[in-house]
């Protein structure tokens, strides 16, 4: 699957397969490493950590971006007061994305929300966890941007958004099974884990044409 | 899993019209299927991913080095633009400082690419509204700036023009005044577009009052670039988070007053002039240099996570990548892809319009099938 | 007996032969100008510079495979066409192409037949056509023909009410219905009809665009919108038919307006006497020359000018050229009325 060997750039050498080097074990989670002594957290962070106590597992700095971590049934609380409140008027939706973790032991997947202040001026992260299997409350409620981005998390890695007004496929044919980007799907594709016979995919097929519109 | 049956949308009463994913006018393979109360829309379902290509977890499969080429077939019409915000961001992770004069050849060479897909956008909008002429106006200018761009890189639509740390060669001679040459032909070849269209009635008919979107609902539903420009939000990612060499830029951001096709239209032609005005400021005060920062053979970001955004042609294209620190990939390349985003407001903005205008909506969109499905 | 059945019927097969050639050659000519405008060459190799693209082209068409459709009707089908390009056509029987000359010691007169209600026959023969593009987007029996087709003849008999109006205010200009004495009036007064009637020419050019679904009001036919043209369901020579039928009513509309309104076959200054070198020209190239520059200004629109939307294009035929029509009349009236006093 993942192809680790690696030619020097400048003076390729053939490849020999005793000097493949073993690919790296996986990572057990992001690193998400506090904030140094000396980065103040912004006021915006602490007024949420003291407004909603307990919702916000982590904060994380990182080359110059912040990040809340939050649990996951606060998440909707969270949200709101960072759209809503006076110093954070986060409105602007830039991302919803998903990282699959394999190897963290609980919660799997990391849904990760970037989020930005077209008045302040200013980005913030909120990130949660999730195992697979759970759903995450659907933030499209809050920032409409949200619908399609959380539609593509469903599609890619088979997290489901709890209160999504039209949570299906969006870049995978809608039959599709599998969620694609999940680190245990093949990169080149399902090949047997699909339906059994070309004959039973081509019938899937012709019958969702003929439900289809002109 | 069972595959998702939710069929939110339609009622089987009104008309129900498939624009298939091959049409002259969707700008690839888009699918729109319209439910039409005669030829007013009642609703339109966007279906996409008849691109999708899995640039994503391809990365995760790639060198940091290789991916650059992966980037620039995201939005085909504005390489440079994705392969920036690439680099960018992993320059970011590394905490690299990238050369001055990389930066400055940077801002020239993204600015020129903004132009490029501008050019584009205008010929094809114009074209689908039936002034065929502009098209080739604007083809003809474009030829220019790929020519300049095949001199510097060799390409003329996939550049793979950035590399993490800077550039991978520098300018060509004489790069630079040929670069300005286009400039001046490019001011005067505007005039030209705007006596066409700006005054145009036929023009002002087809674009005023379609597809109004405030600024509110535009920053609700995640619009991006021009279009959220059009509706009066002053934000634009090179004045408010600054990248390559914009700090030391002097440009204006055109913003417009109703958040309609037309006013899409003039925000993307005053960005044209303003792009000139940023070149002819770059190539003024470039500086001397390396290009390339030191950087060792195989980049291994330390572990972490980020995001970083540019401004595309498009609007906001924006990388978050996620690294583990030891092995030769990516964990995790998430693009944020300006298209898909603004092409979510698509069914918002056709609302209650009549069947022409749809196509006029696409196009005052201006999307990139490549970006939108990665 | 000759005069009655010999002469007119050779005029016949000059003309339909002169505006068939005709018809292939502004094909071309469309295909060439409007690349010209967009500074590039158009077709440059069948032929030198082109010029034998038109025979190309119907090669191509005669050669095509002749698709109808399995549920369509077939007679009616096959009509279609048909019924569109033969009005274009007929109408060219009373457009004076040129002053009377003298062949083997002869008078001929340059035209096929001269109507005292040659106005008149022209507006009814055109009528005809639109029950040809009913009739095809019906017969295709397919939901998009159907509606195009619908469409296009809405656009059609709306913009003939307009193009009638036109035709009353010249008719009060020259006294009589009849081409030819359109022509002789305009003789007589030393003055075309254009100076006369300006406001009429405006309407009759915007609505002649309509009419022919032409390039600010060809949205019925566009290739990028979504309710397809009448025609889709064609292919081959019947498609050819259609295509003919519209550049062949492109002629017809431009050598009426070159009658009504630019003095026909007469020289410029036909009364200066002058100006007298001008009558080595014969009065058939006057007429032509002058019907090519105005179907120049139509291919020079088309490349220029963006689309209008079929409500807005119906509004401008009901709401602004109708009503200006009638006011234009009544106005032309009024000042007849009050001149004769």
């Amino acid at each position: 699957m993942a192809d680790t060997e690696h030619t020097d750039l400048a003076s390729p050498k053939p490849a020999v397969a005793s000097k493949v080097p073993k690919a790296p074990p996986p990572p057990p989670g992001p690193p998400d490493p506090a904030p140094p002594a000396d980065v103040p957290v912004p006021d915006y962070i602490q007024a949420l950590q003291s407004a909603l106590p307990g919702a916000v597992t982590q904060v994380s700095y990182w080359v110059g971006d912040w990040t809340v971590i939050v649990a996951t049934p606060r998440l909707l609380d969270v949200a709101r007061h960072l759209r809503d409140t006076a110093g954070a008027r986060f409105d602007y939706c830039s991302d919803v994305t998903a990282v699959d973790w394999l190897a963290r032991a609980g919660e799997r997947f990391d849904v990760v929300y970037c989020l930005y202040s077209t008045s302040l001026r200013m980005r913030v992260r909120m990130k949660t966890r999730v195992a697979d299997g759970d759903s995450v409350p659907s933030v499209s409620g809050l920032w409409a941007a949200a619908n399609w981005l959380e539609r593509e998390a469903w599609d890619m890695f088979g997290i489901r958004f709890a209160g999504h007004p039209d949570l299906r496929r969006i870049l995978m044919p809608d039959e599709w099974q599998g969620h694609p980007q999940r680190k245990d799907y093949p990169l080149e594709g399902p090949g047997e884990l699909m339906l059994e016979s070309p004959q039973d995919w081509l019938e899937l097929r012709q019958s969702f044409k003929e439900a289809e519109t002109e | 899993m069972e595959p998702d049956v939710a069929r939110p949308m339609f009622d089987t009463d009104e008309l129900v019209i498939n624009m298939g994913p091959q049409h002259p006018a969707t700008h690839g393979v888009l699918r729109i299927v319209l439910k039409l109360d005669g030829e007013k829309v009642v609703d339109a379902d966007v279906v996409i991913g008849y691109l999708h290509r899995g640039v994503e977890k391809l990365s995760e499969n790639r060198d940091w080095t290789q991916i650059v080429l992966l980037t620039d077939r995201l939005d085909y019409v504005a390489s440079a633009a994705a392969n920036l915000a690439y680099v960018e961001t992993v320059e970011k992770l590394l905490s690299l400082e990238v050369p001055r004069r990389a930066r400055y050849i940077r801002t020239i060479l993204a600015e020129l690419q903004r132009l490029a897909s501008h050019l584009v956008w205008l010929g094809s909008h114009a074209m689908d509204i039936g002034a065929v002429t502009v098209f080739l106006y604007c083809l003809r200018e474009r030829e220019l700036i790929l020519d300049l761009f095949e001199e510097y890189c060799g390409a003329r639509l996939t550049y793979n023009s950035m590399r993490i740390g800077g550039l991978p060669q520098d300018l060509p001679p004489n790069w630079d005044k040929k670069v300005l040459q286009f400039c001046d032909i490019q001011m005067e070849k505007l005039v030209d577009y705007e006596t066409l269209l700006t005054h145009n009635r036929i023009w002002l008919e087809r674009t005023r009052n379609i597809g109004v979107i405030s600024a509110a609902d535009a920053v609700a539903v995640g619009l991006c670039g021009p279009p959220l420009r059009g509706s009066g939000v002053p934000r634009d990612v090179r004045k408010d988070e600054p990248y390559a060499a914009y700090a030391e830029m002097e440009f204006d951001v055109p913003v417009g007053a109703n958040g309609d096709t037309y006013d899409r239209y003039l925000v993307r032609l005053e960005e044209m002039r303003q792009s000139v005005r940023i070149i002819r400021q770059a190539l003024g005060g470039l500086p001397e240099g390396p290009v390339m920062s030191k950087v060792p053979r195989l980049i291994k970001p330390p572990a972490g996570e980020t995001y970083h955004a540019n401004e595309s042609p498009k609007g906001e294209i924006g990388f978050f990548i996620a690294s583990d620190g030891k092995s030769t990939s990516p964990y995790r390349l998430r693009v944020r892809p300006p298209s898909f985003c603004n092409l979510q407001a698509l069914p918002r903005l056709v609302r209650g319009h009549l069947v022409a205008d749809v196509i006029a909506l696409i196009g005052t969109i201006d999307i990139v099938l490549g970006e939108v499905d990665r | 007996m000759i005069d009655l059945l010999v002469i007119p019927l050779i005029k016949i097969v000059i003309v339909l032969t002169g505006v068939l050639i005709t018809v292939m050659y502004l094909v071309l000519l469309e295909r060439k100008v409007q690349a010209w405008v967009q500074t590039r060459l158009g077709p440059m190799r069948v032929g030198p510079h082109g010029v034998l693209q038109p025979v190309a082209d119907v090669l191509k068409l005669f050669v095509k495979e002749d698709i109808t459709p399995v549920r369509a009707d077939k007679s009616v089908f096959m009509l279609a066409p048909i019924i569109v390009l033969v009005p274009a056509l007929v109408a060219l029987a009373v457009i004076p192409f040129g002053d009377t000359v003298s062949i083997f010691g002869k008078p001929v007169p340059l035209y096929i037949a001269d109507l005292n209600i040659g106005l008149l026959y022209v507006v009814a023969v055109a009528s005809i056509g639109v029950y040809g593009i009913i009739l095809a987007g019906w017969s295709s029996n397919s939901k998009y023909p159907l509606l195009g087709g619908l469409r296009s003849s809405a656009q059609l008999i709306s913009y003939e009410l307009a193009v009638t109006l036109t035709f009353v205010s010249v008719v009060l200009a020259s006294g009589s219905l009849s081409m030819v004495d359109i022509i002789t009036a305009q003789k007589t007064n030393g003055v075309w009809f254009a100076f006369v009637q300006p406001v009429a020419l405006f309407i009759y050019t915007v609505a002649a665009l309509a009419e022919t679904n032409r390039a600010p009001f060809d949205l019925p036919e566009a290739e990028q919108e979504l309710v397809a043209g009448f025609h889709t369901e064609y292919s081959g020579m019947r498609f050819a038919l259609f295509f003919l039928a519209e550049y062949a009513n492109m002629i017809v509309v431009s050598a009426i307006a070159t009658t009504l309104f630019f003095g026909g076959w007469l020289r410029p200054f036909p009364n200066v006497t002058m100006l007298w070198f001008l009558d080595y020209v014969p009065s058939w190239m006057w007429f032509v020359v002058k019907t090519f520059l105005v179907l120049y200004l139509f291919l020079w629109i088309r490349a220029t000018l963006p689309r209008y939307r079929y409500d807005q294009l119906m509004r401008i035929g009901w709401k602004l050229l109708i009503p200006l029509a009638i006011a234009n009349i009544i106005v032309t009236a009024a000042v007849k009325v009050a001149l004769s006093y």
